[in-house]
């Protein structure tokens, strides 16, 4: 139950997003569907154990790489996907309890979360960076097999 | 004379296709990319371009001195429709299905098309995104509809006072006041339960992510002036925020 429900908000919420940014409406459904496999990727790892900044770093990767099939798919530029996919992983709620420990003059307790919310957003990042490697090495072999046969 | 005009022509289509795309919150890369794939389809043998968040520097060699021309962009959106339609047409023109005149006429009707999405169902979705990242970070469901009301409502403040004063960093700085003044009175009127859930869901509309996803992939790519330009840019919102609520907070 706890899966399902989050399985269709992660969709509705990553949908939504499209629409703030004025996708093509074509294409809400993928970047809900995009944003749904990332969210759940990252609620079962931290779900287990895993550590928040690597379940970002896995999901987001995944993210970049299913953003890539469907912009190949539809031919249509891959930032579509990718932005509605992403958001759900941008640590707004520890950003935010970094900032209210930095009201409350808690500055031991509020520099440790910066310091996590940034980890997290390097992560992003680096997921999305590592998909964008593998998948220029991918077109490259395929270019000069092509040459050579 | 002739081929000087032809020249100017193929000029003006592609700014003209960098411009929308760069308005519309394309990744630098893409905008030159594209740019130059216009350029070679029509025949141009070398092409240069520049492209940082707020201009364009495009030249363009031939027989006669380069020509260079520079066009400013001072209002960025995000549009992600005319993305892929200028996309589109960039893809038609390569493939040889349209010549300079439609494609200029071609990329005027992109420019001038409207918003998908009215400006209710824009607000209307923020809300629902609020709601929908309450719940998803673990809060309750009594929480969702002021959530919802929050998000929607300082959403629509970012873009009215956007509108006002075109200070973004203002807009926001107002916007998330507004989210945070709007929850705490909801948790003490009643109606909400957790004021932290409620801040953080409405909260999630403002949130930079695509800046964020283009700077790193701009700096990737090799673009480093945009992509630290855009990164400061998505700092510049993230501290608006923070602080507009902080200075809620601080109040409490």
């Amino acid at each position: 139950m706890y899966i399902l429900q989050h399985l269709l908000l992660s969709f509705l919420a990553a949908a939504a997003f499209g629409i703030i940014f004025n996708a093509p409406k074509s294409s809400l459904i993928q970047s809900g569907f995009v944003g749904m496999l990332g969210w759940m990727i990252y609620i079962l790892f931290t779900m287990n154990g895993a550590d928040a900044v690597n379940a970002t770093l896995i999901a987001s990767f995944v993210i970049a790489v299913a953003s890539q099939v469907f912009a190949k798919l539809y031919r249509t530029p891959i930032i579509i996907f990718i932005v509605a996919g992403i958001i759900p992983l941008v640590p707004g709620g520890m950003a935010y309890d970094a900032m209210r420990n930095f009201v409350e003059n808690d500055y031991n307790i509020a520099l440790a979360l910066a310091a996590k919310a940034f980890l997290i957003s390097g992560a992003i990042a680096m997921g999305i960076v590592f998909s964008e490697v593998i998948n220029q090495l991918i077109r490259k072999t395929a270019i000069t097999k092509k040459s050579e046969s | 004379m002739e081929k000087n005009q032809v020249v100017y022509d193929i000029m003006e289509v592609c700014l003209l296709a960098g411009k929308i795309m760069l308005q519309s919150g394309a990744e630098t890369y893409r905008v030159e990319d594209t740019m130059e794939r216009i350029a070679r389809a029509f025949g141009v043998r070398e092409a240069h371009c520049f492209v940082t968040p707020t201009g364009i520097i495009f030249s363009i060699e031939s027989t006669e001195p380069t020509k260079t021309k520079l066009v400013r962009i001072t209002e960025r959106t995000t549009d992600l429709h005319k993305v892929a339609l200028v996309n589109g047409v960039s893809r038609r023109i390569t493939n040889g299905e349209l010549n300079i005149e439609k494609a200029f006429r071609a990329l005027t009707e992109v420019e001038e098309s409207q918003l998908t999405y009215s400006t209710i169902i824009q607000i209307l979705a923020a809300a629902i995104a609020s709601g929908c990242f309450l719940i998803m970070f673990n809060g309750s469901w009594i929480d969702f509809l002021p959530a919802c009301i929050t998000g929607g409502i300082g959403f629509t403040s970012v873009m009215y006072f956007h509108r006002v004063v075109p200070i973004k960093f203002f807009s926001e700085f107002i916007g998330s006041i507004i989210i945070g003044i709007l929850s705490f009175l909801f948790v003490n009127m009643g109606i909400g339960v957790e004021l932290d859930k409620i801040i953080i869901g409405s909260v999630m509309p403002l949130v930079p992510g695509l800046l964020l996803t283009n700077a790193v992939r701009d700096l990737m790519a090799g673009h480093l002036v945009s992509g630290i330009s855009k990164g400061a840019e998505a700092l510049l919102t993230a501290f608006a925020i923070g602080s507009g609520i902080a200075v809620v907070l601080s109040f409490l």
